[in-house]
């Protein structure tokens, strides 16, 4: 809240400054726009840029190192034989003195009273010189810039080499994303592997993360042996796709053959809209309503299945995934020259027969590129399987058992306790991290594929 | 002969032509039937799913409650002389609930028998007597006739979702508590009145009590954070790489790497919020400001793309014409591009907003799978939102949670088609072809 109040302030003065910066140019050039070297707005924005930024990179600065130096500050003060804690009490016991003085949370003990107050009363310090550093800086940077301003000074020229670097800046923000995936799931996995070899971990047939849940049991008695995850994953995907990609490469052709325009109006935002229901709809749907008939219906046919069976979830999954095929195909479809529809059409040939032997061969590339974009997509499909599949890891190929997968084990290790020093929920990072890179590889091979088609004929 | 030959033969060859032609027709046929089977195929499973929705959740909009005539006994309420609002609210409300079903049944005698009366009635029935008394402090002393809320099995009861045959093992409620209900629905005492809980307080254990006002208001807060985010940087990166990027190594990188973010899987970037925001900045658990982020990073890659696209389709003569008359590259983008391209932008940029809301698992990676009964006030306070409100829910043994957890499907579907309709009048309105 005064955090909100001291940036509306310095907004505030660097509106001002805005408006100062124009008239004072305004003035300097008698009043004639026409003698400035940029127009009166950008000697605006040049004051108002001096009064503002500084004063706010710094408001961010020093927010984000405040937590760390107050947080020494405050643990430098407790006595001499609570510091002597391991790392892991330390964090805990700092986290109570958070929680003591933003919630007011009854102390365990004295000391944390007290750590709790000079808390307090760090972080108001901190905060009150914040916001006198900040208003210095903004005042300083006004009164400095509004003197500068001269009707030669060449403002726009300045401006914009601010405005293109913040484009730059922002434009970096998806590669720092990519770094910041990529770093946090492998420093994690390297503390896993530290406690798991990597091989048992790719190749062991059998998975119980929850026996290493104490701490003191680290990496000895759980079993991470990850297959039956990757078998469960896959064996749900391929049912997602047996029921996607016929569903969905059949609906593509028809509307980009056989319908007519207002059909096709009509039928292809209806197929939308099932990519725009939220996942965690098809998993209660899968739950409540699709789990129930398919086992009444094994039932009924003499078949044992499973309450939560990989069935439920991969044909759920494959629905979710139909205007995902349909749309991809679609475009690769349309995309096939008029001509070769004609040149098949002028040697008697049904449309049928055109499909079939001219523009599905011809789509071919564009089509598998979409199917393994769906693939990826269904193996990083996350709550129809943790709502729908089961929890245990068995290695079977039979859809009708339970099976898990590697996105639900991900959600069930990280979800309730979080202990961040036992494999078991490192185990998280590591799964998570051979997901990144296998829908990583898919992505790129598809998009290679769909792109080297493009170029045929373009 | 050789005449008869050859007509035979010309015969056979038309026959055969005919012959293949009729099946030719009729695999044209099959095929065509195959592709409209397909689009019936997914159509039937969208209606299913919508209809299994609708059917279960529309019940949850209203809510049984009983006509009681409540007498507010101060000694009953524990209340002294002391009328002030915080007396008030300290006093005992749910006695006096007990007391008045058990005086609608005078002649229920034994203390199991009168628990069980007494279970027809909510827990949370005496918040509206709470309310009244809060409103009108007069009424202590009076008898009033209130509508108060009845217990989940009662509300699952009248609405037919448990059989009210009685005699029935393991039913969960008793023959005699079927013979009270009874009574009160014969005595118009017993009805269907508007859920507003639903839509006014957070989540319960009871669920006829819970509400997703809580789950809502997480909503609009991650959500606002996530817009606050990733509209800037979307459209700086977009405008970036269409109107000033060079073509060299690094802007390559750059698209690249946009192009894969779109594809990684949601449940990543919640390793990802757990790993830097929480482990490594110590940002609270649970917050919709960590939410916020995290959808921010989930939509960007969308929102540059759609940017991107809105961009392009600005057509080049008028950036020319701008530099013609002396503008500098940045006022072409500020003054002449941004506002042509910003009716596309803004239509990517809800779009993606939509898919924000209904993203779930990385939600759960960040602990905001939490139980949060109180209404978050800002976005650093401990919230739920929608479709992990609907997670929470389908996870919950209750019968009557079904129908909360449809209802709260319905709701978050109702946002989602506002935003997409939004999103389409604004692309039909301001749709330009050039």
């Amino acid at each position: 809240m005064q955090l909100l109040i001291l940036t509306v302030v310095l907004l505030t003065l660097a509106t001002f400054g805005y408006r100062l910066g124009r008239s004072r140019a305004l003035a300097s050039a008698g009043g004639n726009p026409r003698l400035l070297h940029s127009l009166p707005s950008y000697h605006g924005y040049y004051v108002a840029l001096w009064c503002g930024l500084p004063a706010l990179l710094l408001v961010a600065a020093w927010l984000a190192l405040e937590s760390t130096v107050v947080r020494i500050l405050v643990m430098s003060s407790l006595p001499a034989d609570m510091q002597a804690l391991s790392d892991e009490r330390l964090a805990l016991l700092f986290n109570e003195v958070r929680l003591v003085a933003g919630f007011g949370k009854s102390p365990s003990s004295p000391e944390v009273g007290l750590a709790a107050e000079r808390y307090l009363s760090f972080k108001q310090l901190s905060f009150a010189a914040m916001a006198v550093v900040s208003l210095v800086a903004a005042v300083l940077g006004l009164t400095m810039a509004q003197r500068w301003v001269r009707s030669d000074l060449r403002t726009r020229n300045r401006v914009e080499k601010v405005v293109s670097v913040f484009l730059v800046a922002c434009s970096t923000m998806a590669i720092f994303t990519t770094v910041g995936i990529v770093l946090s799931l492998l420093f994690e996995s390297i503390r896993f592997f530290n406690a798991v070899p990597i091989t048992d971990f790719l190749f062991g047939l059998h998975w119980s993360p929850q026996i290493a849940m104490r701490s003191d049991q680290v990496g000895s008695s759980g079993a991470f042996g990850a297959v039956p995850l990757f078998a469960g994953t896959l064996l749900i995907s391929f049912i997602a796709m047996v029921v996607a990609v016929p569903l969905g490469l059949l609906s593509a052709i028809y509307m980009a053959e056989y319908a007519n325009p207002k059909f096709r109006a009509i039928v292809k935002p209806l197929l939308e809209v099932l990519a725009g229901i939220p996942t965690v709809v098809y998993g209660f749907f899968a739950a409540l309503t699709v789990a129930p008939f398919l086992r009444d219906l094994g039932v009924s046919l003499g078949l044992s299945v499973a309450s939560e069976s990989a069935l439920a979830a991969g044909v759920v999954m494959g629905i979710m995934i139909i205007p995902f095929v349909s749309s991809l195909s679609d475009d690769v479809i349309t995309a096939v020259p008029q001509s070769l529809r004609e040149g098949a059409f002028g040697l008697g040939a049904t449309r049928s027969e055109t499909i079939k032997q001219v523009i599905v061969p011809a789509a071919l590339p564009g089509i598998v590129g979409g199917v393994l974009l769906a693939v990826s997509r269904a193996i990083g499909e996350t709550m129809i399987v943790v709502m729908a599949a089961g929890l245990a890891a068995n290695l079977t190929a039979n859809p009708l058992e339970a099976v898990t997968t590697v996105t639900t084990q991900i959600v069930t290790l990280l979800v309730g306790d979080q202990e961040f020093d036992s494999p078991k929920t490192l185990a998280a990072f590591a799964l998570g991290l051979v997901l990144f890179c296998v829908t990583l590889a898919l992505n790129v091979v598809a998009l290679h594929i769909v792109n080297k088609y493009r170029e045929k004929y373009d | 002969m050789t005449e008869m030959v050859e007509k035979s033969v010309a015969r056979s060859a038309t026959d055969t032509a005919a012959a293949r032609l009729k099946r030719r027709y009729a695999a044209e046929r099959r095929f065509k039937a195959y592709g409209v089977v397909a689009i019936a195929l997914a159509l039937g499973f969208l209606a299913t799913l919508l209809i299994t929705v609708f059917s279960n959740g529309a019940t949850a909009f209203v809510q049984t409650h009983f006509r009681l005539d409540v007498t507010f006994d101060a000694a009953e309420m524990g209340l002294g002389e002391d009328r002030s609002p915080e007396a008030l609210s300290a006093a005992n409300y749910l006695g006096l609930t007990k007391n008045a079903i058990l005086a609608r049944f005078p002649e229920v005698e034994g203390r199991s028998a009168k628990r069980e009366l007494t279970a027809l009635l909510s827990n949370g029935a005496d918040i509206k007597l709470r309310e009244m008394v809060r409103d009108d402090p007069s009424i202590v002393g009076t008898t009033q006739p209130v509508w108060l809320i009845a217990s989940d099995d009662v509300d699952m009861a009248i609405k037919g979702h448990i059989p009210r045959t009685p005699g029935m093992d393991g039913a969960r409620l008793s023959d005699q508590q079927l013979g009270w209900l009874e009574a009160l629905e014969k005595a118009g005492a017993a009805e269907l009145k508007f859920n507003e809980m639903l839509f006014t307080t957070g989540d319960s254990r009871e669920p006829e009590l819970a509400g997703l006002w809580g789950a809502i208001v997480g909503s609009f807060f991650s959500l606002s954070i996530t817009l606050l985010v990733c509209f800037p940087l979307g459209v700086a990166t977009a405008v970036y790489l269409e109107e000033f990027a060079p073509k060299n190594r690094w802007t390559d990188l750059i698209e690249v790497n946009i192009n894969n973010l779109a594809a990684v899987p949601s449940v990543v970037f919640g390793l990802l919020g757990l790993a830097i925001f929480l482990n490594f900045f110590g940002m609270p658990r649970s917050a919709p400001l960590v939410g916020g982020l995290v959808l921010a990073l989930i939509s960007l890659p969308t929102i540059i793309i759609a940017g991107r696209a809105a961009l392009k389709a600005v057509p080049p003569s008028i950036r020319e014409a701008a530099m013609g008359l002396g503008a500098s590259r940045l006022q072409v983008v500020t003054d002449h591009v941004l506002p042509l391209a910003m009716p596309g932008i803004l239509t990517g940029t809800i779009l993606g907003m939509a898919h924000a809301l209904g993203e779930t698992a990385p939600l759960l990676m960040i602990g905001m799978v939490a139980f949060i009964v109180d209404i978050p006030g800002s976005p650093m306070d401990p919230a739920a939102v929608l479709p992990v409100q609907v997670y929470l829910w389908a996870d919950s043994p209750e019968r009557a949670f079904v129908e909360r957890t449809s209802a709260a499907i319905i709701v978050l579907l109702f946002f989602l088609a506002a935003m997409n309709l939004a999103a389409i009048l604004l692309r039909k309105k301001f749709e330009r072809r050039w």
